[in-house]
């Protein structure tokens, strides 16, 4: 699967069609988009966000999440894309995209990647408010979400 | 061996990166953790709860008690919230 880390936005039409060019055995191209929320989830307006991460590493984790994926479904190729840098509401974060010939597998493993990508692939948030900035809590409900794949389907 | 410092640990510490010859009483991450905790109050700050830190040795996730080696490359950051 492709792998992205960038500071620049994404095409999600032209991934798709990188994707699925000169091929006619895929029957399921499942997509997820990540987005800049302007709001907390204490109610207050956000304004601004930045991602930092782990050059190398972040690369290198969302590889693993990926060939983890590619072990468990029958997947035909991905992609997932991770931004970094100054975001703003409204702005594309990450993208993931699974191939597979039928949904099931897709739907489950584009989850999959992105529940593992939330705990273990190296990039924090910062938001800023009006009035402050901090970074941004990471929640029990991640990896609460990550336990449900240990059981083997 | 060279220290990463990423997201709020970055900035309580004030660096992004540090060189530091292993002292030869850490074998292990927690005893790196206990060593850098002792320089001051920036790094009392990063590392007194240690519920909060997440490590990587050499670009892979590790436990605390992981044996450390001079010339490997430690990271500490808090627990990950990309996506």
């Amino acid at each position: 699967m492709k792998i992205a880390v960038q500071d620049q936005d994404f095409d999600i039409a032209a991934e798709i069609r990188d994707l699925c060019a000169g091929r006619t055995d895929i029957g399921a191209v499942v997509t997820f988009t990540g987005l800049v929320r302007d709001f907390q989830d204490a109610g207050q307006k956000i304004h601004k966000m930045t991602l930092e991460h782990f050059p190398g590493m972040a690369e290198k984790q969302l590889a693993a999440i990926c060939e983890a994926a590619e072990q468990r479904w029958p997947l035909q190729g991905g992609c997932v894309i991770h931004r970094y840098g100054p975001l703003t509401p409204g702005e594309r974060i990450v993208l993931v995209v699974t191939l597979s010939p039928h949904r099931q597998a897709a739907f489950e493993a584009a989850e999959y990647i992105m529940d593992w990508l939330k705990t273990n692939a190296p990039f924090w948030k910062k938001e800023e408010t009006t009035e402050t900035s901090h970074w941004v809590d990471a929640k029990d409900s991640d990896s609460e979400n990550c336990k449900k794949w240990q059981k083997k389907p | 061996m060279e220290i990463l410092y990423f997201a709020r640990i970055r900035e309580d510490i004030g660096l992004a990166s540090e060189h530091l010859a292993l002292p030869g009483s850490v074998t292990d991450v927690a005893g790196l953790m206990d060593y850098l905790q002792q320089r001051g109050t920036n790094y009392h700050a990063a590392f007194h709860n240690r519920n909060i830190i997440r490590i990587a040795v050499n670009q892979v996730h590790a436990a605390p008690d992981h044996p450390l080696r001079d010339g490997d490359e430690v990271a500490f950051f808090p627990p990950m919230t990309g996506g």
